[in-house]
C-alpha cells in the first residue's frame, strides 16, 4: 500500500477561466422548449432517446416472438422480420445508444462535472438536439413509407440494400433510412464539436484533465472518436444515396437481378463494408468508452473508495480510443477481403483485450477492501462487470480470426454483441439514471421498484444471452426468421429458442416497472437533497439541486483535488469533496 | 450480499450449463479439426478467467460489504501489481493469438494438388461448376449471363466447354481430396456455409472469393447461406454430398457438361474419369 500524506492534491493554476454571459431564457418557450440550457438539452436528448428505444424494444419482442415460436404469429412474415431486426439494430446502436451517453450524459454531466456554467456553444448545442429530432423523426417515418422500413439489416450492405429482394430496397425504406443517418451525423457533429470544446477549454480553475472524473474522459475521448468516425459512415451514406436515386455504381457491380440485367458496373460492394466498419468499430467504443467512464465512478462512489489506478484507467481509455479506428475488418474475415488482412487485425484486435482487461482488473480491485454499498446504481455497476467480462471474453473467440470462421454469421456473434455492448451499457445507463436522477430532479427513484427492476432485468438478460452462444455454436445462423428443418440443428435447440424468448418477454416488460418508476418518482420519491450518495465530484456540490441555470450560482467552484478522495486517513467524512481545500484553508474565490 | 451468492450461482451455473447442455459444434467432416482445437483452447482460457473474475468479485462484495463503522482502504495505486497483471494478460493474449495466427496462415494457403470447383450463388439458389476433363474453369462474366447460360461462362474460352454445371442441384465432393472453392455471385453477397466444413466465406458480386477444405467423413450435409440476401435468405439451402471415390465417379458420369447444355455439338465430350 502506498504512503499517504494528507494534503491538498497539488497547486492550484492561475484563474484563466473567465466568466461568461449566458444567454437568459425569456418564455417558456426559450426555458423549456427552445433551451440553450444544456441540461434541458440533456433531458430532451434522453427522452427522446427513451422514446425510440421503446420502439426498438417492441421490435425485439417481435424478434423473439417469431424466433420462439415459428409458425404462430402470421402478421410476422419474412419481411416484417427482417425490417424488425434492422430497425431494432440502427435505433439501439445508434438513436438509443449513442444519443444518450452522448448527447444525454455529456450534456447534463460535462458543464457540472468540469466546473463549467454550461457547454461553449449553447446555441449550437439546441440545434444539435432539434436536428437529431428530426432524423428520430425521419426514421420513424419509414415506418410508415409504402413498403415499409427497410429491412437490410443493420449494416445495410449493398447491393441488396438497394435491391429489389430486400424490403424498402427500392422504395422509400432505405432512402429514409439513409436520409435519417446523415441528419444524425449532422446534428452529432454540432453537439460533438461542443461536448470536446468544452472539456478543453471551460474546465473550471483547478480542474486539470488528470483531475477530471473518468466519466468526463470516457465521453471527451468517445466524442473525438465520434467525430473522426462518423464521417465514413456519412460518405458511405451519400455514396449509396447516389448509387440509389441517380445510378451511379460506387458500391455496384456488374450484376444481374432475378435474370434482369441491371445498370450498374465497376463499383466495389466491400468499399462500402470498409467504410462502413471503419465507422462501425470504433462506434462500439463510443458507447463503450463512457460507459467505462460511468461505471468506474459509480463503483468508487459506492464502494467508498478511490478508483484503483486512475491514471492507468486514464491511459486505457485513450489507448482503447486509438486502437479501436485500426480493427475494423475483424468484423469482415470472411468477408472475402484479401486473406492476409486477417494477420493484422487479429493482431490489433487481441492487443485492445489487453487495456480492456486492465480497466476490469481496476473496477474489481477498487471493490477489494472497500465499503460497499449495495445501492440501486451499484447493482447495475456490478452487473456490467459481470456481463462486459462475459461479453468481452466472447469477443476473444471472434476477433481471433481463425475462431472467428465457424462462429461469424451464426447466434453466437449476436449474443456476445448484444452482451458487450447491449446489456452492458444499459446497465450502465441504468444505475447512472438510479445515480443521477436525484441530482436532476431532487428526489430518489423508487427502492423497491428500483430492485425489482435490477433483478429481473440483470438476471433476465444473462438468461437470454448466455444460452444464445451456444445456438451458435451449433451452427444456427443469424438473421433467419425460421430455421426449418436443418439436419444438423438438434429439436431442443427450438425449446431453447422458446426459453430465450420468454425471457427476452420478461425483461422487456421489467423495463416498464422502470419507466413507471421515473415518471411517479418525479412527485412521490423520497427528497434527495443536494448530495444523497456523499460523493466527491463537482457535479454534487451545486449550490441548488436541481443546478438552475448556469450551474453554480454567483461564482465557479475552484478545484483542489481528484474525484476519488474518499475514505481519506484523517478526513473528517468518508468523503471530500473535489472543491474542499482541506487540510488547507480555501482561498478566495476568483469571482 | 445477496449478489455474492448470485455471482458464485452464476459462475457454477454457466459451466454446468457448459458442459452438461447437449449443444455443441456439430461433427466436423472437414480437415479443419484445428479451428475446432483453438476454439476449445479459447473456451479453456476465457472460461478460467470469467470464473477467476467473477469469484474474485464475489469474495470481494461478501468480505468487503458495508456494515456499521466499516471504513474503505485509501489505495490510490500498485504499480507492481498493475504491471503485473498487464504482463499475465498480454501472456494470456498471446496464448490465444499464436494457435490462431498459425492455423490462419494454413487456411490462406491452399495446397498445390486442391482441385478447383466453383460455387455460384444468387436469389436463392446454389449453382456449382466443376472444371470438367481439362482440370481448368473456364472464364466467365456477368455480362454474358442468359437463360441459357445461367453461369455466364465464356463459349469463346477453350477449357469452357467440358465444364460440368450443376444448376440448383446438389454438389458432390470426392473424400479426402483437398478442394479449392472459389465463390462468385451474379446479383448480391451471400456466404457459402456449411456447418460441418467449419470454413466459410462470403460470395461477392464482381469478385472471386476462395477457401479450401478436404472433406473428411462421407454423408449429407446442408448448404446455407450465412449473409443476409434478401427475402430468401433463410430458406437458400443446397445440399452437398461428400462421396467415395466410386460414388463420385459414378455421379460425376451422370452430369451435363456446357457443351452439352448449350447443344454445342462440335466440343466432344469425351469420360470425364481424369478428374
Amino acid at each position: 500500500m502506498v504512503e499517504f500524506t494528507p494534503k491538498a492534491a497539488g497547486t492550484v493554476p492561475p484563474a484563466e477561466v473567465p466568466d461568461v454571459e449566458l444567454y437568459h431564457p425569456k418564455s417558456w418557450w426559450t426555458k423549456y422548449v427552445f433551451s440553450q440550457d444544456a441540461k434541458i438539452i440533456a433531458i430532451q436528448y434522453s427522452g427522446t432517446a427513451i422514446l425510440i428505444g421503446l420502439v426498438a424494444l417492441v421490435l425485439s419482442w417481435l424478434m423473439r416472438l417469431q424466433l420462439g415460436f415459428p409458425d404462430t404469429f402470421s402478421f410476422i412474415t419474412v419481411e416484417a422480420y427482417y425490417q424488425f431486426i434492422t430497425m431494432h439494430g440502427m435505433i439501439m446502436v445508434i438513436y438509443l445508444l449513442t444519443a444518450l451517453f452522448l448527447g444525454g450524459f455529456g450534456n447534463y454531466l460535462i458543464p457540472l462535472m468540469i466546473g463549467a456554467r454550461d457547454m461553449a456553444f449553447p446555441y449550437v448545442n439546441m440545434l444539435s438536439f432539434w436536428i437529431y429530432l428530426v432524423a428520430v423523426l425521419v426514421l420513424v417515418a419509414s415506418f410508415f413509407a409504402p413498403g415499409g422500413p427497410t429491412g437490410a439489416g443493420w449494416t445495410l450492405y449493398p447491393p441488396q440494400a438497394i435491391l429489389s429482394g430486400t424490403p424498402g430496397g427500392q422504395e422509400a425504406g432505405i432512402l429514409l433510412m439513409l436520409s435519417s443517418l446523415v441528419l444524425f451525423i449532422i446534428g452529432f457533429t454540432m453537439g460533438g464539436l461542443n461536448y470536446a470544446v468544452t472539456v478543453l477549454q471551460c474546465r473550471t480553475r483547478g480542474m486539470t484533465l488528470m483531475r477530471m472524473p473518468l466519466t468526463i474522459w470516457g465521453i471527451f475521448t468517445a466524442t473525438v472518436m465520434a467525430l473522426l468516425a462518423f464521417p465514413a459512415l456519412f460518405v458511405a451514406g451519400v455514396m449509396m444515396l447516389f448509387d440509389r436515386l441517380v445510378g451511379s455504381s460506387f458500391f455496384m457491380p456488374a450484376l444481374v437481378e432475378l435474370g434482369e440485367r441491371l445498370d450498374y458496373g465497376g463499383g466495389s460492394p466491400i468499399l462500402f463494408q470498409h467504410l462502413f466498419w471503419f465507422f462501425g468499430h470504433p462506434e462500439v467504443y463510443i458507447v463503450a468508452l463512457p460507459a467505462f467512464g460511468i461505471v468506474s465512478d459509480l463503483i468508487s462512489v459506492h464502494a467508498r473508495k478511490n478508483i484503483f489506478g486512475y491514471r492507468m484507467m486514464v491511459w486505457a481509455i485513450v489507448i482503447i480510443g486509438g486502437l479501436s479506428f485500426i480493427v475494423w475488418a475483424h468484423h469482415m474475415y470472411v468477408s472475402g477481403m484479401n486473406p492476409w488482412f486477417g494477420f493484422f487485425f487479429a493482431t490489433t484486435t487481441l492487443i485492445i483485450a489487453i487495456p480492456t482487461a486492465i480497466k476490469v482488473y481496476n473496477w474489481v480491485l477498487t471493490l477489494w477492501r472497500g465499503d460497499i454499498h449495495f445501492t440501486l446504481p451499484m447493482l447495475f455497476a456490478l452487473a456490467f462487470i459481470v456481463t462486459f467480462l462475459n461479453g468481452g471474453l466472447s469477443g476473444l473467440f471472434l476477433g481471433n480470426v481463425v475462431v472467428d470462421v465457424p462462429l461469424s454469421d451464426t447466434m453466437f456473434v449476436v449474443a456476445h454483441f448484444h452482451m458487450v455492448m447491449g446489456v452492458a451499457p444499459i446497465m450502465v445507463i441504468f444505475g447512472a439514471i438510479y445515480h443521477w436522477y436525484p441530482k436532476i430532479t431532487g428526489r430518489m427513484l423508487d427502492e423497491t421498484m428500483g430492485r425489482i427492476h435490477f433483478w429481473v432485468t440483470f438476471v433476465g438478460s444473462y438468461a437470454i444471452f448466455f444460452p444464445m452462444h451456444y445456438v451458435g455454436l451449433v451452427g444456427v445462423p443469424r438473421r433467419y426468421n425460421e430455421l426449418g428443418d436443418l439436419l444438423f440443428v438438434p429439436p431442443s435447440i427450438a425449446d431453447l429458442n422458446a426459453f430465450i424468448s420468454i425471457a427476452a418477454l420478461i425483461v422487456g416488460a421489467a423495463q416498464m416497472v422502470f419507466l413507471f418508476n421515473l415518471l411517479w418518482s418525479l412527485r412521490h420519491g423520497k427528497e434527495a437533497g443536494g448530495n444523497p450518495w456523499r460523493a466527491a465530484s463537482l457535479e454534487w456540490q451545486t449550490p441548488a439541486t436541481p443546478p438552475e441555470h448556469g450551474n453554480w450560482g454567483k461564482s465557479l467552484p475552484v478545484v483542489y483535488r481528484w474525484a476519488y478522495d474518499y475514505s481519506v486517513p484523517g478526513a473528517k467524512e468518508d468523503f471530500i469533496a473535489q472543491n474542499d481545500p482541506w487540510p488547507e484553508e480555501p482561498e478566495r474565490s476568483p469571482a | 450480499m445477496y449478489f455474492a451468492v448470485v455471482l458464485v450461482i452464476l459462475v457454477l451455473g454457466s459451466v454446468a450449463f457448459h458442459l452438461l447442455s447437449p449443444w455443441w459444434m456439430t461433427p466436423i467432416a472437414s480437415n479443419w479439426g484445428y479451428i475446432d482445437d483453438t476454439l476449445v483452447i479459447t473456451f479453456w482460457i476465457t472460461g478460467a478467467v470469467f470464473a477467476a473474475v467473477t469469484l474474485f468479485m464475489a469474495y470481494c462484495l461478501f468480505r468487503f460489504r458495508h456494515r456499521e463503522g466499516s471504513k474503505a482502504a485509501y489505495e490510490p495505486e500498485n504499480k507492481k501489481l498493475e504491471i503485473w497483471l498487464t504482463a499475465a494478460t498480454t501472456v494470456g493474449v498471446a496464448a490465444l493469438l499464436a494457435p490462431g495466427l498459425y492455423v490462419w496462415s494454413q487456411f490462406i494457403n491452399v495446397p498445390d494438388d486442391a482441385g478447383e470447383i466453383e460455387v455460384v450463388g444468387l436469389q436463392w439458389q446454389w449453382n456449382f461448376r466443376l472444371p470438367g476433363e481439362d482440370g481448368v474453369l473456364g472464364t466467365s462474366d456477368t455480362h454474358l449471363i442468359t437463360f441459357e447460360n445461367p453461369l455466364g461462362l465464356n463459349p469463346d474460352d477453350p477449357n469452357s466447354a467440358d465444364d460440368v454445371i450443376i444448376e440448383a442441384d446438389d454438389l458432390h465432393l470426392e473424400i479426402g481430396k483437398p478442394v479449392k472453392i472459389l465463390l462468385r455471385s451474379i446479383d448480391v453477397l451471400h456466404d457459402f456455409y456449411v456447418p460441418e466444413f467449419r470454413a466459410k466465406m462470403d460470395l461477392i458480386p464482381g469478385t472471386v472469393t476462395y477457401f479450401w477444405i478436404t472433406p473428411t467423413r462421407t454423408g449429407e450435409f446442408e448448404i446455407l447461406c450465412a449473409e443476409l440476401c434478401g427475402v430468401g435468405h433463410a430458406f437458400m439451402r443446397g445440399l452437398v454430398l461428400v462421396d467415395t471415390t466410386e460414388d463420385y465417379q459414378a455421379w460425376l458420369e451422370e452430369q451435363l457438361t456446357f457443351a452439352e447444355l448449350t447443344g454445342d455439338a462440335s466440343v466432344k465430350t469425351a469420360s470425364r474419369s481424369g478428374l
